[in-house]
């Protein structure tokens, strides 16, 4: 098949600026490059031809480069992406772009990091459970019920969720308490798959896999690439069906109206007030995903308003009845419809500076 | 354990040791079934995978998986399956193999959901099968368009319950099943002629890595990094071909590539993908420059029965497959490659070289995106090509390798003069002879997965004493392994790859002729050459470069008996097309061409097939027969049929 050079029917290349994060765990910087790119061309094919000419020792993970193995993770101008997918017709010809290691985990060397956390969060989650005294062949169920778990096992394990994530992002101390988004969906395959044996995955979820650290600010939604909606599908339902359990939303939410102020907080919202809502989409008021997407000064202004050694509470449940019931119905609360389990009054996104986040080595710059 | 071979610091090395009970070197679909099989036996088990866990080559198989479970159209069974599958192959399969396979995969699938798989249902909650190329009843269990991601997702959710279950018992996941992820093994380790370990290195790290074990499961997959169109990804260098052939195994039907009928060839993100042979299934055209539907012209005399004739027919085939005859656009793919090629050759192709597959006039876009819900989005974000509104732009494309390890049906132990060595998937041949169809691989990868596993657990469990690796081996190994590192002379690896790619690409390519046959056996002693001398710049640590240089010699010598056994093939089968041959001979039927190392070059010999027990042979038709087989075996079978008429009118007259 000689006919089909890339050139035949295209443009002819042209030159683009890259910079691209070399160097190891003892540090490393980004390196300017001078590369030919062809029209139709990925992110993953330019980083192909370095290899070929000037870099052959850059490290970098691909496999399928399809968009169907979730190797080839990578930060493109900041944001978390695969590199077989980023077309490079998304760039302007003048624009220097920047690539860089996923910054969730820790670097091994140029654009490869060591994603075992991963791995170890997947060992951790209880496996499916077959239901016992069904013959192999025997196992029926409709369409309309697996699709649900189906959207899940979409996942092609790229981790750009988990690299994404606030709750892990730049808090290594939270890693072991909390499994992140990729294994949420995961229990909530298994709670959705209709013949999964255990009945408890969603409390899994909230006990172990620290589900309650999550403050819905759907970035893993955003990155993902299978486009799985991920907060909306499989955290937002296994958050609502264990508090519906634990305790009531719609009664939690009363007694948030009827007694503001002394109302918990979730672990991840700041103590600066309860009812911060924020302008959503202003350029200045992104929340902050450190990398190149959010703005320096916003940041900047973020870590000096926040205590970062302040102790978050943790969540507590509200005080019930002797029935162990809340003292409240649907008649006293002034909306249609389920309520946020955070309180309708607060908005998501959350603004930077009512964030506790903070890089482990922002000290030292 | 530390091994001083040269007072140099490069090379007094660190190497870390391991014993298991079996290796199984490949994390694909095969891999992960055998270390299962293998874990169940209760064997200390070392999964070895070249890239991370579950991201295998087996993600990327989107039709399905083939099994008669007969859950669509109760007609089918195996014997439906297994005729289907000697038919795609042109009677040149490795019969056992195929009986192996289409007897359980049913099971194997069936299994998977105990694991876990969430499989598409029918109505009546069963799974579903779907239509395919070369499968007489809807056979292949799918998961929309992602079967592949669906199968290794659960077998390696399987591995985790399995150590979820050690660590219950033994305190550790690692007890007794272990993966070693991103570890890429460069040598088989022999006492005698019986495996006794492995050598290899820590991508990451670069650090040497040394596994005790009597025995070894290659499941590495196939050679389509050898070639310049390719939808394989870089793993597939035919490592476990070259371990094995280095290690004293054979390997069979090397001839055998199948050039994938529908890669994406334009836009060039998306060159090499391949577009699902289910797009057809469900009703997508081949059309050539001039809109014309091209494939009725090729359907070849053999299929001639079995075909629509016409359009209308063959539209009718979608909703009325009792009464029609499928559209010729489902022929096995190596028609379909070859068709494509006759058109492009006429002059008829896209600019890109291609042909155009349509589906968007042929079914609603809502449609399209249900039934092909990755596809869709793949080539939206990928290639911003709308598939429901315009026809994609396809040709044929390295896809897989048919050949590979010579083994026995039953057991996957390799054949050749050693022992503890078996291979499974994609690495072994035999199971699908000169072509396989689609969604025979899924079903191949745990069928022969699971038997490989199994029969190496009970190798190591029949050995009295474990074999010993030798000291001088390993020191090789290290040697070898560090030589393009410490050379600054040479090429570079990359310039290397993609003369072999041009070579094999051009000359070993979908369609063969002698002169281009021996031109590239010449050009392949000459990068033999270079590649001894190629030299990696940079470290240890995660260098692809080196990566590349060392995958380099197995590229190299299995391209080279990809071309010998090609050029001694002196007829068009299946995946191996000669222009100067371009009919199917009987005689070379009843011939495998075996390829041995001696020493440093390739050995080719003729072997006569396996000859397929009665029964088997009685599930044919003679008319179906008399297009394969000599003269001399169909005299043969007439006795047969003759003697099993005499025998029933002998029970009759009892009676």
């Amino acid at each position: 098949m000689g006919a089909n050079d890339p050139q035949a029917a295209g443009k002819p290349a042209t030159k683009r600026q890259f910079r691209i994060w070399r160097g190891d765990e003892n540090g490393g910087d980004l390196q300017d490059y001078t590369v030919e790119v062809n029209e139709g061309e990925v992110v993953l094919d330019v980083i192909h031809r370095l290899q070929a000419t000037d870099a052959p020792d850059l490290a970098c993970r691909w496999n399928c480069k399809a968009g169907k193995c979730g190797s080839c993770s990578m930060e493109i101008n900041g944001k978390p992406k695969l590199s077989c997918m980023t077309r490079m017709s998304t760039f302007t010809e003048d624009e220097t772009i920047t690539v860089t290691p996923l910054r969730t985990f820790p670097i091994i060397r140029d654009l490869v990091t060591d994603v075992s956390f991963n791995y170890e969060k997947a060992r951790e989650t209880p496996a499916f459970a077959p239901p016992p005294g069904v013959a192999p062949g025997d196992y029926r169920m409709q369409q309309i019920d697996v699709e649900r778990s189906q959207e899940f096992r979409k996942c092609i394990e790229c981790f750009l969720c988990q690299n994404v994530c606030h709750v892990v992002r730049d808090h290594e101390e939270n890693k072991t308490a909390f499994s992140g988004p990729r294994y949420f969906i995961r229990a909530a395959e298994l709670d959705m798959h209709p013949l999964d044996a255990r009945n408890d995955r969603k409390e899994y979820a909230q006990a172990e896999q620290g589900l309650g650290f999550c403050n819905i600010t759907k970035c893993c939604t955003e990155v993902c690439p299978e486009h799985i909606k991920i907060t909306d599908n499989g955290i937002i339902p296994m958050k609502e069906r264990v508090v519906d359990r634990k305790y009531d939303p719609l009664v939690w939410l009363g007694s948030k109206i009827f007694r503001r102020g002394q109302v918990p907080q979730t672990s991840v919202t700041s103590g600066h007030s309860s009812g911060a809502v924020h302008s959503s989409g202003g350029a200045g008021g992104q929340h902050s995903h450190a990398g190149g997407s959010h703005d320096p000064q916003a940041e900047l202004q973020a870590q000096k308003g926040v205590n970062w050694h302040r102790e978050v509470p943790h969540p507590t449940a509200p005080a019930v009845d002797d029935r162990g019931k809340l003292p409240l119905t649907e008649l006293t609360f002034d909306r249609a419809a389920a309520p946020s389990p955070f309180g309708d009054d607060v908005t998501f996104p959350l603004p930077p500076e009512h964030l506790n986040f903070a890089h482990p080595d922002q000290d030292k710059h | 354990m530390t091994t001083t071979s040269r007072p140099d610091p490069s090379t007094t090395t660190r190497i870390e040791r391991h014993h298991y009970d079996v290796v199984v070197i490949g994390a694909g679909g095969a891999g992960l079934r055998a270390a299962i099989e293998a874990r169940l036996a209760g064997k200390k088990t070392a999964i070895i995978s070249k890239s991370l866990f579950g991201k295998a080559h087996t993600v990327m198989a989107e039709g399905g998986a083939a099994a008669a479970m007969g859950n669509v159209n109760s007609r089918d069974n195996w014997q439906v399956h297994f005729r289907d599958t000697m038919r795609g192959g042109k009677f040149l399969n490795n019969f056992r193999m195929a009986e192996l396979h289409a007897k359980e995969s049913p099971q194997r699938i069936w299994e998977l959901e105990t694991y876990g798989a969430l499989f598409d249902r029918t109505k009546d909650g069963k799974i579903s099968q779907r239509n395919f190329g070369g499968h007489e009843y809807p056979r292949l269990a799918h998961v929309g368009d992602r079967t592949g991601l669906e199968l290794i997702r659960t077998l390696q959710q399987k591995i985790v319950s399995l150590q979820q279950e050690d660590k219950a018992e033994l305190g550790s996941y690692d007890a007794r099943i272990k993966v070693f992820a991103e570890t890429t093994i460069t040598e088989l380790l022999l006492d005698g002629d019986r495996i006794a370990g492995a050598f290899g290195y820590y991508r990451e790290s670069g650090e040497f890595i040394l596994f005790e074990a009597p025995a070894v499961v290659l499941a590495t997959g196939g050679v389509g990094r050898s070639y310049k169109v390719t939808s394989n990804s870089w793993e597939y260098t035919g490592d476990g071909h070259a371990l094995a052939l280095r290690a004293g195994a054979t390997l069979i039907n090397m001839e055998f590539l199948q050039f994938h009928p529908t890669g994406m060839v334009w836009p060039p993100s998306v060159k090499g993908i391949l577009v699902t042979e289910s797009v057809r299934g469900d009703g997508g055209v081949l059309k050539n420059s001039e809109g014309k539907r091209f494939m009725f012209d090729y359907v070849p005399d053999v299929f001639r029965k079995q075909y629509a004739e016409t359009e209308e027919e063959a539209d009718r085939w979608y909703t009325d497959p009792d009464n029609n005859r499928r559209p010729p656009e489902l022929l096995p793919r190596d028609e379909v490659a070859r068709a494509i090629n006759s058109e492009v050759k006429a002059g008829r192709g896209t600019p890109a070289g291609g042909v155009y597959l349509d589906i968007a006039s042929r079914k609603p876009a809502e449609e399209i995106r249900r039934r092909l819900p990755s596809m869709y989005h793949q080539f939206k974000e990928l290639a911003d090509v709308d598939i429901t509104a315009e026809p994609m732009e396809v040709g044929p494309t390295c896809h897989y390798v048919m050949g590979g390890v010579e083994v026995d049906p039953d057991s996957g132990a390799a054949f050749g003069h050693v022992r503890g060595l078996f291979a499974a998937g994609e690495v072994s041949g035999g199971m699908h002879g000169s072509n396989r169809l689609g969604g025979n691989s899924l079903s191949d990868l745990l069928v022969f997965g699971k038997r490989a596993g199994g029969h190496a657990a009970s190798y190591a469990d029949g050995l009295s004493g474990r074999p010993k690796v030798p000291v001088a081996a390993v020191e090789a190994a290290v040697e070898t392994a560090l030589a393009p590192l410490q050379r600054d002379t040479g090429e570079n690896p990359y310039t290397l790859q993609q003369d072999l790619q041009a070579v094999m690409g051009d000359l070993v390519g979908i369609i063969r002729r002698q002169g281009e046959l021996e031109d590239a056996l010449g050009r392949l002693t000459e990068l033999r050459e270079r590649v001894a001398k190629v030299s990696a710049a940079g470290g240890r640590r995660y260098n692809p470069g080196w990566h590349l240089a060392l995958d380099l010699r197995n590229m190299l010598v299995v391209s080279e008996c990809t071309a010998k056994a090609a050029l001694e093939r002196q007829e068009s089968r299946g995946g191996h097309t000669r222009e100067d041959y371009p009919a199917m001979e009987p005689a070379w039927r009843r011939v495998n061409l075996v390829c041995a190392l001696e020493g440093d070059t390739v050995r080719l010999e003729r072997k006569p097939l396996p000859k397929m027990r009665p029964e088997l042979v009685g599930l044919f038709d003679r008319a179906e027969l008399a297009k394969y087989l000599t003269d001399e075996e169909l005299t043969e079978f007439d006795a047969l049929v003759a003697a099993d008429e005499n025998a029933d009118a002998a029970a009759e007259k009892e009676r």
